[in-house]
């Protein structure tokens, strides 16, 4: 009997033990928009994941739920997270924004993240990253590559994220060619290998002879392949589905971030923000420059490093919308707020924009 | 090549897999069992179609896969079902979160590599000809079973005394047993034939429409063969032109995006299932006729003692 109380006493002894220790470690969530695999955005998110366990080891304990919805089930996500012990969670898409800010009334004790959008809380913080500043390298190197003067460019939804990019890459491409043109396709979703294909293919039919995407799957770059034209991948370095397609892609590297923000958790530091990182933080970055001759890579580089040092802003003046009105004045450069809100094209995009 | 004959074989490409798909579930309700499973039999031969053409570096023998795996998996719901009758709608959807789920984890060393793509028919001189000579004669060969399949399913169900007995057993299963008609055996066979025809419909998806592997990568083209069934009323022809008609409409507005039309884009978005619906409810308005062709025992469990 003395052996079995022993044991018993051991026993839970450990089990306290254990249950400190289990308290002593952060919980980290996250909620993504499409599976780990899909080599585009998720995967770069569960590569930032992947960094943040690497980093701070046993500190931290990471789970992730994916191919969440953006809409009633996101909020029901969101809560099994912060029902289930997690103390940060990231939510990795602009869609989740409004259930985002409802779950954290209910838990104000933990702390949210929410990827790309602009509502932030005393418990919700909101970190984006620049994309556009890639997507304007991009332009140029299109506006040099192409024999045509149109590029097609497959969109996702029309959010200000999106916009963003589009506006960059034409002016971008108008810096080297005034009158170049691109051609853009909704898909109406992130993450629809097929329904990528087909739009590329219906570009590549109306005579477009660059690709660039803001949708999530490979499958655009495949058919640049396939039909023997260039293109830029998305979110994370796509080359492997196109080693004489790729001219270069936007890699969204969230792991530094990620690794942050978790420490301030732990030293109870965290507070919530609204920041806006590029390529000089580090968060965007450029697959290398390939399939291209040397003198468009040199300008390639020259621009971004423009931007790295702040010497270039994509978004100087003189813009106009596309309208004709006036945008920017000479000089005058746009401010976060604008450009976290764009919901116009500028002068020269070949698109109604959905509104 | 014109630009209309290349929108017509991406259409051709786009309706395929719905068609084949659509054509075995057909086969499957028509026999009185509701498989809600598509989905999931589709992407479990996508996976395994992918996963057999990488590693042999043969296309064919990926499509055979894909073929085993849809019907291997179609079995699971069959046993279940037939066997244990268990609930149709219920089981059928657990099969489709199952094989959302188990194609994820045995895909996953193959995310990422690149693809076999299976190779379209060439014939010197037909396949050149002006306008239609690429979508008659030059198309992949998934192209050309989906279409023999069509005519097979259509001479099958109402040419030959199988195809009968099929029909009966899923209008009434009580007198169909009664006459000594084995229903639980016909129906395992038309589960199978119908997960085989989910299996290579997603072995077209991951080695002929885009030739790779990622998770999830039916992306609900299940879902959208299961409705065609329904919308079709149950019959070959009306899936063909329904599958055809949803694909069309599908690039159409793709092309009309490009071109700058000023339609907003989640309108064209929405246009392929609205005009799918809105035409085959149109060509099923005759109620007689509607109700004549519709499975009675549909969902209904048997159990042959009862």
């Amino acid at each position: 009997m003395k052996k079995l109380i022993m044991a018993l006493t051991i026993a839970a002894s450990f089990a306290v033990a254990g249950a400190a220790h289990a308290q002593e470690k952060l919980k980290v969530g996250f909620i993504y928009i499409g599976p780990p695999g899909d080599f585009g955005w998720t995967y770069q998110h569960d590569q930032g994941r992947k960094e943040l366990e690497k980093a701070l080891g046993d500190k931290v304990e990471t789970t992730f739920l994916e191919n969440v919805p953006e809409g009633a089930d996101a909020e029901r996500s969101i809560e099994r997270l912060a029902r289930a012990g997690n103390k940060l969670i990231f939510t990795t898409s602009f869609g989740y924004m409004d259930a985002t800010i409802k779950v954290a009334q209910k838990f104000p004790d933990v702390k949210f993240e929410h990827a790309t959008g602009y509502k932030t809380a005393d418990n919700v913080a909101v970190y984006n990253s620049r994309f556009y500043e890639g997507r304007y390298v991009q332009g140029v190197i299109a506006a040099k590559m192409s024999k045509t003067g149109v590029a097609g460019y497959i969109g996702s939804f029309p959010i200000p994220e999106v916009v963003e990019g589009i506006n960059a890459f034409m002016l971008g491409a108008q810096s080297v060619n005034p009158n170049f043109k691109i051609k853009v396709i909704w898909a109406n979703s992130w993450f629809d290998p097929a329904k990528e294909a087909d739009a590329a293919k219906a570009l590549v039919d109306q005579g477009v002879d660059i690709i660039t995407q803001h949708t999530d799957s490979t499958a655009p770059m495949q058919v640049a392949a396939e039909r023997k034209i260039k293109a830029f991948g998305q979110a994370s370095d796509m080359i492997k589905f196109g080693p004489e397609t790729q001219l270069t892609s936007i890699v969204d590297n969230w792991g530094p971030y990620y690794i942050e923000r978790a420490k301030a958790v732990l030293d109870g530091s965290w507070k919530s923000h609204n920041v806006f990182e590029g390529m000089h933080e580090g968060l965007v970055v450029m697959a290398p420059y390939t399939n291209m001759p040397d003198d468009v890579k040199k300008l390639a580089e020259e621009t971004q490093a423009k931007i790295t040092s702040g010497e270039l802003k994509p978004f100087t003046g003189p813009i106009k919308k596309q309208d004709g009105s006036d945008w920017l004045k000479a000089g005058e450069t746009a401010d976060d707020k604008t450009i976290l809100s764009m919901n116009f094209y500028v002068a020269g995009v070949d698109d109604k924009l959905p509104q | 090549m014109t630009m209309f004959e290349a929108i017509l074989l991406t259409v051709a490409t786009a309706a395929t897999p719905l068609l084949i798909a659509a054509l075995g579930e057909l086969v499957v309700e028509r026999s009185g069992v509701l498989n809600l499973g598509v989905e999931g039999m589709m992407v479990m031969g996508a996976v395994a179609g992918f996963a057999v053409a990488q590693t042999t570096g043969s296309a064919w023998l990926g499509m055979f896969a894909a073929i085993l795996a849809g019907a291997a998996f179609s079995l699971l719901f069959g046993f279940l079902t037939l066997t244990l009758v268990t609930n149709q709608v219920a089981t059928g959807l657990a099969l489709t979160l199952l094989g959302l789920g188990a194609s994820a984890m045995i895909g996953e060393s193959f995310v990422g590599l690149p693809g076999v793509k299976m190779a379209s028919l060439y014939i010197p001189g037909l396949s050149d000809l002006p306008y239609a000579g690429k979508f008659l004669f030059g198309q992949d060969p998934i192209f050309y079973i989906s279409i023999l399949l069509t005519i097979g399913v259509v001479w099958f169900l109402f040419k030959t005394r199988a195809g009968l007995t099929l029909r009966a057993v899923g209008d009434n299963h009580i007198s169909a047993h009664a006459l000594g008609v084995p229903v639980v055996r016909i129906r395992y066979l038309a589960v199978l034939f119908g997960g085989a025809c989910a299996g290579l419909a997603g072995g077209q998806l991951s080695l002929v429409y885009v030739p790779q592997w990622v998770e999830n990568m039916t992306a609900g083209r299940g879902w959208i063969a299961l409705a065609l069934v329904v919308f079709a009323s149950w019959r070959p022809w009306r899936i063909l032109a329904g599958a055809y008609l949803f694909g069309a409409v599908s690039i159409g507005q793709l092309h009309a995006q490009a071109l700058g039309i000023g339609i907003p884009s989640q309108f064209m978005s929405s246009l392929p299932y609205l005009a799918t619906i809105v035409v085959l409810v149109l060509i099923s308005r005759n109620k007689r006729l509607t109700l004549m062709n519709t499975p009675a025992s549909l969902g209904k469990p048997f159990v042959p003692d009862r």
